[in-house]
């Protein structure tokens, strides 16, 4: 292990300046709180988001002295998200804090989101006094053993000289190989304790190594098979973001001359104009990519763990293609789908070898044949009624107005698909929603933490009537830190994507899913912020425009048509290949 | 096909552990059937049989889950190779005077030994792979067995070679996902 050095890495000891090391004993002491706040300051942490409580009060009590802000949320699920929101838009690692108990329950769904996406962050809960523990004292729980599963790794420290060489790890852990949550546990009586702090200069564990570098014979055998693919496709995958290699993936597509598509996270990996994107795979993805994946003779999965929203049927995926995976995970290689060439490691590094092997190739004939399976039935249809504000062109036109690039966080929906399938995502890291965990109530503390992380782009955060009473309680943290976000709710009057599987897949049963709200406008006045009804197409534009033009948060309520659905949709259970097109009830405009 | 594999895992000596092990077997829904931990040779670091059953693709998948835990050093299938594992079990058996010869005759065969008697049973320690206690019980069955408790095989490859820490984990471990099959063998 190389954990052995201890070094100053304190504000005092930096100051300093090489060769002025002091000693461990005439450091001063300090509470286990400072040495959490300095440890944190040591990874360049400038924005936490949290909320108090009874086992984190002397942690509380050193925040205001720390190098870093704080943002109080209004419940910690959303501290959790805004964290997520943060490292998405920044591509550092978030910071979450809470107190013992219900503080820390409540982070358990945002970490199982930042699991399942592989979203960098890292999560302090307090815990009851050491003495305590094991004893259902006040506001204990197993916090580590509670998320257990949904953390790639978690620590319960026992003594405070432990804090900064635990923070350090926690930090090379959450951002290293595979991104992903760690959460920290931190007894009261731990913050309490005095010592001195010093961190170790090097961090690593024997039992963690990552592979960045993959195995040039896998490269090779990869480069083989793109050399002779008559009909290759890429995938697109979350991996290119987390990597930072969209630059080099965009050679590597350009050299390569093979068409990509995304899956629902890849987006943004390679600007969607391109020619050569084709567009978002899967259940709601474009007919003609679902076509082409039935087709191709080679697929190239570059950072994306096949998950079922993006296979369909896996016995129906990709038949005649043979399958390259490049994941930085070998976990997921093979994990799903049958794999012939994988290559592990960091798909920037995969990149930058590969690039060199392949020849340089136009598929020309491979392009036309997927440019006859087009189908634009679907949005001719749709334009002929102006009756509502109709929800692909209320996206459109954010996209247009915003240039395409704005950072777009969406709650989980009808309105998350639409967003993916209309927006026109031309950059990385401005997409931001919740994939694999598909977490309700994400977009408005994600469009929060993306703001804090990004204050010079504009944000937008794109929400579900339905979510957004989830998570509405939010809007006060955005107006008390006076963020200038501009939250797009999509008001169908429904839980509009449970409505529409019961619509297609239950006759039409719809149980429990009419959901009544509060006067949206009336909402945001009481809030002390800009409020706009939107309810015809005509009215779309202006509205957005207004928004863009009033600083601060403002709030537009977009009444669609309350069943309108989401097209097209590869039903559950089926093979992509197995797309419903589109509404029956457009038929007879054909 | 599914079949039984024997995967020695060497890991932290580190509170939590086991917990963590386990877990994640659970909740990956992989079929395990037996789990022994104790010491290695080398200090802190404890040394793992999981017996379990599955797919030869399933059982590459627990070993790569089971790289994914921090604590985890290496992880080795000893199935293909040729390793003697055994394990330990202690029975309890009814043993009335008039059968006793009998018993002592069967823990014979079996390599077994006797330690502990009452004057209404006998406890019989034996070990040895796990077919050969699965005779034993077996041949004891009919006398009645009062109490039982195996440890499941504990195993360890023949010869000079030894799974050890010694080369650096990390090529080893890429061989392992390259090779898309078989997890890391012995050097
Ligand atoms: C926390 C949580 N609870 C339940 C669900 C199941 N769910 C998925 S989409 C959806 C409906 C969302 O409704 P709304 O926010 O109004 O968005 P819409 O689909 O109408 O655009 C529900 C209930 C979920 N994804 N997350
Ligand atoms: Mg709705």
């Amino acid at each position: 292990m190389a954990t052995t050095t201890l070094t100053d890495a304190g504000r005092t000891a930096s100051a300093n300046g090489r060769g002025s090391h002091v000693a461990a004993t005439e450091r001063p002491l300090l509470s286990g709180s400072e040495i959490t706040c300095r440890a944190l300051e040591a990874e360049g942490v400038t924005t936490v988001f949290g909320y108090p409580g009874g086992a984190v009060i002397p942690l509380y009590d050193a925040l205001p002295q720390a190098g870093f802000k704080h943002v109080l949320v209004r419940f910690e699920q959303w501290a959790a998200l805004a964290a997520e929101g943060y490292a998405r838009a920044t591509g550092k690692p978030g910071v979450c804090m809470a107190t013992s108990g219900p503080g820390a329950t409540n982070l358990v769904t945002g970490l199982a989101n930042a699991m399942l996406d592989s979203v960098p962050i890292v999560a302090i809960t307090g815990q009851v006094v050491e003495s305590m523990i094991g004893r259902d004292a006040f506001q204990e729980v197993d916090i580590t053993g509670i998320t257990l599963p949904v953390t790639k790794h978690n620590y319960l420290v026992q003594k405070a000289e432990d804090l900064a060489p635990t923070i350090k790890e926690a930090f090379y852990l959450a951002t290293s190989g595979r991104p992903g949550p760690v959460l920290i546990d931190i007894p009261k009586s731990v913050f309490m304790q005095q010592a001195r702090y010093a961190q170790p200069a090097n961090v690593g564990r024997r039992g963690y190594q990552p592979t960045s570098i993959p195995n040039m014979r896998q490269v090779r055998l990869a480069a083989d098979a793109i050399n002779r693919a008559k009909k290759p496709l890429i995938m697109a995958g979350h991996g290119i973001l987390l990597s930072g290699a969209s630059e080099m993936f965009g050679h590597f597509v350009e050299k390569s001359g093979i068409p990509v598509i995304f899956t629902l996270l890849g987006l943004g990996s390679f600007p969607e104009s391109h020619p050569l994107a084709l567009g978002m795979m899967g259940m709601h993805g474009h007919k003609h990519v679902n076509d082409a994946l039935d087709e191709a003779d080679l697929l190239i999965n570059i950072g994306a763990r096949f998950d079922d929203r993006a296979t369909g049927r896996v016995s129906g995926f990709a038949p005649n293609a043979k399958v390259i995976h490049v994941d930085v995970d070998p976990a997921e290689v093979g994990k799903n789908i049958r794999t012939d060439v994988p290559v592990v490691g960091d798909a920037l590094e995969v990149l930058r070898l590969l690039i060199p092997e392949i020849d340089e190739r136009e598929h020309d004939d491979w392009r036309a044949w997927i440019d006859s399976r087009q189908n634009t039935t679907l949005a001719s249809a749709l334009e002929a009624r102006p009756e509502w504000p109709e929800p692909y062109a209320i996206i459109k036109e954010i996209g247009e107005a915003t240039r395409h690039e704005a950072i777009v966080a969406t709650d989980v929906g009808q309105h998350q698909m639409w967003t993916a399938q209309h927006y026109g995502f031309e950059h990385p890291d401005r997409w931001i929603t919740s994939g694999g965990l598909g977490t309700m109530g994400f977009g408005l503390p994600a469009a929060i933490g993306a703001k804090l992380g990004r204050p010079d782009l504009e944000v937008w955060a794109v929400i579900g009537d339905g979510g957004f009473q989830m998570s509405l309680n939010e809007l006060a943290t955005a107006v008390q830190e006076g963020l200038d976000i501009k939250i797009a709710v999509i008001d169908n009057g429904y839980l509009g994507m449970v409505r529409q599987w019961q619509d297609l897949f239950n006759q039409k049963n719809y149980s429990e899913v009419r959901i009544t709200g509060p006067r949206l406008d009336k909402l945001a006045e009481a809030y002390g912020i800009t409020g706009i009804t939107v309810r015809s197409d005509a009215e779309i534009r202006p509205a957005i425009e207004r928004a863009r033009a009033t600083p601060g948060p403002v709030l537009i309520d977009f009444v669609i048509e309350p069943e309108a659905n989401v097209w097209p949709i590869v039903p559950p259970g089926a093979a992509n290949s197995e797309m419903l097109l589109r509404d029956t009830r457009f038929q007879d405009m054909d | 096909m599914k079949e039984r594999h024997t995967l020695a895992v060497l890991m932290e000596d580190q509170p939590g552990v086991l917990n963590r092990v386990v877990s994640l077997l659970r909740r990956r829904s992989f079929n395990i059937e037996t789990i022994t931990v104790g010491q290695s040779e080398q200090p802190n670091v404890s040394r793992m049989t999981i017996v379990v059953n599955g797919q030869a693709d399933e059982v590459e998948q627990v070993g790569k889950q089971l790289y994914k835990l921090m604590e985890v050093l290496k992880v080795t299938d000893l199935t293909d190779l040729s390793c003697v594992a055994h394990e330990l079990a202690m029975i309890k058996v009814a043993a009335k005077a008039q059968h006793r010869a009998e018993i002592l005759q069967i823990v014979q065969i079996f390599n077994a030994r006797v330690v502990d008697a009452s004057p209404t049973t006998l406890m019989i320690e034996a070990t040895g792979p796990e077919v050969q206690i699965d005779g034993l019980l077996t041949m004891l069955r009919g006398f009645g067995i009062r109490e039982l408790v195996r440890t499941g095989p504990v195993a360890m490859t023949r010869g000079s070679s030894a799974v050890g820490l010694k080369d650096a984990p990390r090529v080893e471990r890429e061989e392992t996902i390259v090779a898309n099959g078989a997890l890391a063998t012995v050097q």
